[in-house]
This record gives structure tokens, sequence and C-alpha cells, in this order.
């Protein structure tokens, strides 16, 4: 419902503009939890900015429902933000701020009010509707903003990296509140942030965006297992990362040999498809390991450090014949120096296109 | 309609979009600046155009300006014209009063400066919680009435004044000192006028005084006195530099403090445009004199403006 | 006393102790501080006394008594002058408040623009020309004006008052403006407030602390000027300043002591609740 077309934001004139989105395109669908992923200055503020309306692209449309609002001001747009620092008017209280937009669309006094108490229902404010915002504390505030931004009932609920300010279990706690209240109210969410845990546990899709480009756009499960780029590999999660030679390429299976001579098949993302040098990549938690004489092994390796770390132990080696790896296990560790094989299953093997 | 027409008509749109926004802003912009602007380039700026004619015309003769073109005002800053026989002396009379009122500001400036630093610094080197109070305490002479003020400095100073009581009463002196219309009586007024001013942007600088750096020249042996000419100083130098051109300036053209505490004897260069249009009715001098005045201020501001762009890196 | 110097071996721990509280200490500097501020207000404080004082001799007390204020109140110069000044200050303080807060609106918190330092300078225009040039020039400008249109009035005063107004309202409320982000106007216009409105219900209402502090210091800045009016003024326009100066020049008397502390006060009035205003809003 939310078309984004070849997009291009530049700021600045001439030599010094930075370019802050290149020719970028994505479509949001309904009744979706959707996250912009990247780290700082990738231009996921700006995307979300320019869908809200607080600055125009220079080249590219915006529909919203098929109807063009790439030139229209915020105000003509039903989309509504939820600021990083809130933004609260800190002149008023909290059940005036929340009625704010239903106010200025000139709805009447008693459904603005009617309206207010669900909100405040929904996000368990109740006692607190007639406090001015600057006595609440930064929860409290959060609450408030979403239920202000709910409150008109918009086709898209925007959202600025809203809990960065919070302390982790807050955090968390706020996560499963929002994907409750996305559920609830079936209202798109677009939600950037550059933590990729949080991005993991909310969103239905994701995009991974870096320097002004989306990399990548899929489900949680999908980035995760089957990361396209090295960049999105890296971003996410923890990743090992080979250097092979890839021989054949059948469907999205191909045969890539490891520096050790080893043959194992790997996932192929569409993109690479062409035999030659690739890198490929495996998270920890998919590496097993046996006996170094095993038959199921693809590689074998020496033990170099082993790091206990609560919930589970990182396996450091070294592989004969080149590459090291980290492999993660909840069954404690070997010893250093000890000698053991090392199984990469197909389906967690990636070939990264870089 | 294939898509990249559409791409075409959403950037066109765009740009239109854009445009709209800029004008409109600027031409909320203009309305807003407007009247600010106007009242103040036209009652405020253009005036001055008017003194500037003024200095070039003849004097009136019940005060205003004959509208005769005439360079007389600036002749008479440097010389006398004998009524009798026309001829020019060179006089230095105008002169002496400009230097004094340079010497006067300038003594003033480096008198504020030595009282003021070590009050900037008293204020900066308290908690901050407190910081406000005593900003306060030593700004709020500064709102008063400076008429007031220098009336209030007059009183105790004059021969009756209570300095002299006190200092006959106790046995110091027999007769009266001679304080009132002298020009320490002006100095003294001077900085009782504009010390806030030295104070304040004074304290600004030494309020960003990391203590660490003190902290850290003591504990390679360095005295008190280095550590203040090395480390304090070279820090406070904006602040410093600031607070001599708001003292310098407004003391150039002191016009109340010398008027009372002068007693007409010790004329600055305010006293004399004012007499141009008072009582010696020589309204062209006058302009003549004022706008003398202002090019030497421009002048002194220039200075500052340029010292305080190469002060600024390294201080921002 | 507690000099570090290179000679001293291990400081005794007394001396340690000491020395490193005085990091911030310098010879001599709390004592001038202490009469810097003694020196600042002790004339004020001896006038303020005086006018209290029951005989005629401004220096020898004799008793507390309210005479010379009620002399002052029963003058009718006095009463003139007062009247004058406040209708000077109030008309001035209104039209310079409201054009420095749109000149204010117009030169905050935007990007670079064409001509914006040089509006800058001209707003602050009369805090850098010195006074006597000023009131000068707007005496010549005026005159003229007089001569060419016949027109005549106390119009000129106020309008000679706004002028040097304005760059004083102007300062608190950039500063106020500067400290409001822009992101509670970009709120607001996400919540479908069309720009008049997001000035009415927004940035108005917020800016209003600084407003106010720029109404005051206006009204106190109008309220003490000397110079200008001195020579502006036109007759039956005397402030209470030019009539305290003449008075002053006559000769000195205790009803000039009531009324300057009264002019006193009303000025510390209206700093300290600027001050306390500002304090309030942090």
């Amino acid at each position: 419902m939310i078309s984004v077309e070849r997009v291009t934001k530049r700021f600045g004139m001439g030599e010094s503009a930075v370019v802050a989105l290149d020719d970028v395109s994505v479509t949001i669908s309904e009744n979706e939890f959707f996250t912009l992923l990247g780290p700082s200055g990738c231009g996921k503020t700006t995307l979300l900015r320019l869908i809200a309306g607080f600055e125009l692209p220079n080249k590219g449309l915006i529909l919203l429902d098929g109807q063009e609002i790439g030139h229209l001001p915020p105000y003509r747009r039903p989309v509504n933000t939820v600021f990083q620092n809130y933004a609260l008017f800190p002149h008023m209280t909290v059940a005036q701020n929340i009625g704010f937009g239903l106010e200025m669309l000139g709805k009447p006094a008693a459904e603005i009010a009617d309206t207010v108490g669900r909100m405040l229902a929904l996000v368990r404010m109740e006692a607190l509707a007639d406090r001015r915002t600057d006595q609440l504390s930064g929860g409290q505030q959060q609450r408030v903003a979403l239920a202000r931004a709910l409150a008109p009932q918009p086709k898209v609920l925007l959202l600025d990296e809203p809990l960065s300010a919070l302390d982790l279990k807050l955090r968390k706690g706020m996560q499963i509140e929002l994907k409750r209240l996305q559920h609830e109210t079936g209202i798109t969410f677009v939600f950037v942030t550059h933590d990729q845990d949080e991005a993991l546990t909310m969103s239905d899709r994701i995009a991974v965006m870096e320097a002004g480009k989306i990399l990548q756009i899929g489900d949680p499960k999908e980035i995760y297992n089957h990361p396209a780029s090295r960049f999105v590999a890296d971003f996410i999660g923890d990743i090992n990362i080979l250097k092979a030679e890839m021989t054949e390429v059948r469907d999205h299976t191909g045969t890539v040999r490891l520096a050790s001579g080893a043959v194992a098949r790997a996932h192929v993302p569409s993109a690479a498809l062409a035999p030659g040098a690739v890198s490929v990549a495996i998270r920890p938690e998919h590496i097993h390991l046996c006996g170094p004489a095993e038959d199921n092994r693809t590689c074998t390796g020496v033990i170099t450090n082993v790091i206990y770390f609560g919930s589970g132990t990182h396996i450091h080696m070294d592989l004969d014949q080149g590459g090291s790896l980290i492999a993660r296990t909840t069954l404690g560790g070997g010893a250093i120096g000890e000698r053991v094989g090392v199984v990469l299953p197909s389906e967690h093997l990636q070939v990264l296109v870089d | 309609m294939d898509s990249a027409g559409l791409l075409d008509d959403a950037d066109r749109r765009l740009a239109d979009a854009q445009r709209l926004r800029a004008r409109q802003t600027n031409r909320t912009r203009g309305l807003l600046l407007a009247p600010a602007l106007v009242i103040i380039g036209v009652f405020g700026l253009f005036p001055l155009t008017i003194t500037l004619i003024y200095s070039l015309l003849e004097p009136g003769a019940y005060g205003g300006v004959k509208w005769v073109l005439s360079g007389e005002a600036y002749v008479q800053f440097l010389f006398n014209r004998d009524i009798f026989d026309g001829t020019l002396r060179f006089s230095t009379s105008y002169l002496q009063i400009f230097g004094r009122s340079i010497g006067l500001a300038f003594v003033a400036t480096i008198g504020a400066l030595i009282l003021g630093f070590p009050t900037a610094y008293f204020i900066a080197t308290k908690p901050p919680a407190q910081r406000n109070l005593w900003l306060f305490i030593i700004t709020l002479p500064f709102w008063t009435n400076l008429l007031i003020r220098t009336y209030a400095m007059l009183l105790i100073i004059r021969d009756e004044g209570l300095i002299n009581l006190s200092l006959i009463g106790i046995g110091i002196v027999e007769k009266p000192i001679s304080i009132l219309y002298t020009d320490t009586a002006v100095f003294l007024g001077l900085i009782y006028s504009y010390l806030p001013f030295m104070v304040l942007p004074l304290y600004a600088s030494l309020e960003k005084l990391d203590f660490r750096l003190v902290e850290a020249a003591y504990d390679l042996y360095a005295t008190r006195w280095q550590v203040l000419r090395r480390i304090i100083i070279p820090i406070a130098k904006p602040g410093i530099v600031a607070g001599c051109i708001l003292v310098f300036i407004p003391g150039l053209g002191a016009f109340i403090t010398p008027e009372l505490l002068g007693g007409g004897k010790k004329l600055m260069i305010g006293n004399l445009i004012y007499l141009q249009f008072g009582t010696l009715r020589n309204w062209p001098f006058g302009s003549a004199a004022a706008l003398i005045l202002l090019t030497v201020v421009m002048i002194a501001l220039l200075i500052y403006i340029r010292n305080a762009g190469k002060a600024a890196p390294g201080h921002g | 006393m507690a000099e570090i110097s290179s000679t001293s071996a291990v400081p005794a721990p007394e001396e340690n102790v000491r020395s490193a509280l005085n990091l911030r200490w310098q010879p001599g500097f709390n004592q001038i501080a202490w009469m810097c501020i003694f020196f600042l207000y002790a004339p004020i404080a001896v006038l303020i006394a005086f006018s209290f004082n029951d005989n005629r001799s401004v220096v020898v007390w004799t008793d507390f008594s309210f005479r010379w204020y009620e002399a002052a109140f029963d003058n009718r110069g006095i009463r003139n002058a007062t009247l004058v000044s406040m209708q000077v200050a109030v008309v001035a303080t209104f039209f310079s408040t409201i054009f420095a807060t749109m000149a204010a609106l117009a030169t905050t918190r935007t990007e670079q623009y064409r001509g914006q330092v040089l509006a800058y300078a001209i707003i602050n225009q009369p805090l850098m020309i010195p006074e006597i040039v000023t009131a000068v020039a707007t005496l010549s400008f005026f005159s003229l004006i007089k001569q060419v249109t016949g027109l005549t009035g106390i119009g000129y005063l106020m309008l000679a008052h706004t002028v040097f107004c304005i760059p004083f309202a102007y300062m608190p409320i950039r500063a106020r403006l500067e400290d409001m982000t822009l992101t509670l106007e970009q709120a607001a216009t996400d919540l479908y407030a069309p720009p008049w409105q997001v000035f009415r219900r927004i940035t108005l209402p917020l800016l209003v602390p600084g407003v106010v502090a720029g109404a005051m210091l206006a009204f106190v800045v109008s309220l003490d000027d000397v110079i200008i009016t001195l020579l502006v003024a036109g007759p039956g326009e005397t402030t209470l300043p030019v009539y305290i100066l003449g008075q002053i020049r006559r000769g000195i008397t205790p009803e000039i002591n009531a009324v300057s502390t009264l002019l006193l006060g009303l000025s510390i009035l209206f700093v300290t609740l600027f001050f306390l205003y500002g304090k309030r809003r942090k």
C-alpha cells in the first residue's frame, strides 16, 4: 500500500552534497510491521521523513494506496509519526496531546473525548490523562506519543527509533507492546532502528539499508539465514566468512571447494550465479563439531580458544589449510589444542554477494 | 502511461512543490522582518545621512541649519577662525576634548579590566548552582538607571559627600578633597557605569576554563603567577577583548557621566556634541563631531571583529 | 599560602589537602571581587538610605521618614514627568515587542539565507552606535520632518524609543526561540495542523516567556533613557529621568532622592522578575 519508487534525496548543493537516498524502491503491504534497519547515516530516517512529508524527494514517486503523496505537506498525508524524543507538547496535558490530531481534523468534541479515552485504555495510561507531559517518565512519554499518533487512525504509523532512549527492560517490554498494538489496530507500522535484535524480534519484513541503498528485503528468517551480501551478513548477528571456489551452480545450490580442499554444497542467492572465487558464510550456531575422523565432517581444525558466556560457549578454531571459524554450542566446550571435525550443513552455508 | 512518463510527471510536480514552498517561506520571512527593518532603517540608520548633510551646512540663527553648503564645521574642528580678519589658526581645543575622551575611555577600560577580571573569576569559580545568583547581583546595577547611579556616586564623592565627611570625621584630612569635577571623578564614574559590561564577557570565557589544565600546571611545579599568566589569561582572551570593546566604545561616547561628574569643565565628546545642539546652537559642528565619533567607534569595532575572527578558531 | 614549590619533597598531609582545595585560588582575587560588588552597590545603598532621612541634609542622618516621598508625590512636575515616562514606555514596549517577535521568528531556526547577517546587523544597530550620535541624528531628522510636514506631538518621542527598544526586546525572544527545537512544530504538522495553527497552538504559547521577558527589558530600557529623550523630546514631553537631570543641575534636593529611589525600585523589580521568570522556565 506504500510504494516508494526510485526515490533519490540529496542534502546540500554541488560538490559537498550528501546523497542520503540513492534510487531507492520498496513496497510495504497493508497490516504489516515493516522495519528499516541499518547503521547511522544509512538513510533509513531520511526515507521515513520522506514518507511522513518533512522532506521532499529530489526524484521519484511516493504512493499511498495508489495516490501520489510525495509532494504533499505532512498535514495532508494520512500518515502519523512517533518521534525519537517523543516531541510531546509540554504545555498540554496527556489527554490534550492525544486529542490534538483529531482537533486539527475538526472532529466534534464528543468524538474526540471518546477516542482519547479509548487510546488511553489502549496504552494503559488512563490514570494519567490530566498530567502535564513534562512530569512523565520516559516510558510513559513513549506511550503517550504512540497514543497521540494512533488516535487519528492513520493509514500508516511511522516510528523513528522510538525505543532507543529506554533502558533494556523497558525496551523489551515495549517491543512486545508495539507488536501487540500493530496486530490489534491493523495499521501498517514502518519502524526505523539500528538494533538488529529489535528488528528480528518485531518485524514481519526487514529492509536492510546502507549508504543510501536498500541491500536486502525479506522476513527475519530469510535475512538471518540467507543474507544476500557481505554487509547484511556482517550486520545481523555473528557470522563466519570463508574464502572458497565455486565450481558449479544448479538452481540455488552451488558446489564450493574450501581452502582445505573439502567440498561442500551451499545456498546461492540468485544474484551470484557465476562460478568462480566466492565467499561463503555460516552462523556460529549452525556449525556442528564431531570427531576429527568422522565421515560426515566437512573439514578439520584445531581448537584455539573456548569462551563460556552463560547461555552457551564460543569455540574458536583454526582450520587445516587456512581459515578460522567460531562455533557456538550449548553443550560445553572442548579443550584448547584438541583436533575436531567441523560440519558445515549445506542448508546453512550461504554464498555471499560482496 | 508508461512508468517513465509517470516518473517525469512526478518529478515536475516535486520541483513545483519545492519552488512553491521556497517562495512561501521567503514571502513570510519578508513580511515578518519588514516592520523591524523598516522602522530601524528609516528612523535609526537613515537619519545618519541627514546628520552627514547637516554637517556640511551652515548653522541657523536660532539652532537648526541654514541650507547653505559649507565645510566650516570640519574646519572648525582643527582651526580657529579669527572673527575680525577671517584668518585660520590651528587650535587644539577640540582635539584636546577628543584626546581626553579617548584617554579617559582607555584608562577606564584598563581599570574595569583590572577590577573586572578577578570579579569574573570569582563568579566563574563558584559552584555552578550559585553562579546565576552572582551574575544577577553583578548585572542588576547595569539595568538600573544610569543617571541615578551616577547621581548616587556624585552624592558620595562631592565635597560635602560621604567620603569627604568620613575622612574629615576620622581626622585623616582637614579640608575636603576635591574629587568631584575632576578627571578622576569621570574616570571613576565610567568604571562604575560599565563594569558589568566587562565582567559578563570575561565570565563567559572563564566559565569554559577547564581546571584540569590548572591542575596539570601545578603538577608541573608552576607558581600561581605563572598559572595565571600562561594558562588562565590566554584562555580568557576572547572575553578580555570583548569586555574591553564593550567598555571602551560606550565610554568614548559617554554623556551622563561627564555631564554630572565633570561639571562642564571636563568635557568629553558627548558633552561637546550636546552643547552644539543646546546652548551653542551650532548643529553643523555638532553633526560633524558626532560623525567623527561614529567613525572612531566603527574603526574600533572593525579592529575587534578582525581580532575576534582570528581568535575564534580554537575557541569556538 | 599553599604554593607548590619545586623544592618541596613530599608535602605534609595537611598541605596536600589545602592545595587540593586551592586549585582555584588566586591571590587577592576574592578581595577585589568583593570590593567591586561593594563599589557597585554602595552609592545606591547610600542613596536609598538617605531618601528616608528626616532632614534636608543628604549626609547627616537624623530619623526615618517618608516625608520626601510625600513631597515627591505632591510635586506636579514629578507627577507629569512620571505620566509621560509611562505613556512613552508603554507604547514603545508594545510596538517594539511585536516587531522584535516578528523579526526573531524570521531570523532564528532557519537555514542560512541571503541577507541574514545584514538583517541581524540592522536589528542590532541601535546597540552598536553611541547613543549621543543616535540622539543627534534622530533630532536632525525629526526637525526636518517637522519643518516639512508641520506635524508635532509626542509621537516622535515614542517612535525614537521604539527604535532603540527593538534590539532589547529581540534578544530574550531570540534566545527563547533557539531553545525550542523544530521537532515540536514538526509533530504538530504531522498531526494535521496547517501552518497558521502550528504557530497559534504550538509556537506562540511556547514563545510567551521569551516575549514577556523581552517586553520587560524594553520597558526598563525605555524608562531609563536619558540622552535620546533629552534631545528629541519637545516641550511638555519631559520624562522622569530628564526631569531628574534638570533638578540635579539646579541643585540637589531630597525629593530627588525619593524619586530616584522609586525609579530604582521599579527597575530592580522588573529585572528581578525577568531573572526569576527565566529561572522558572529552566
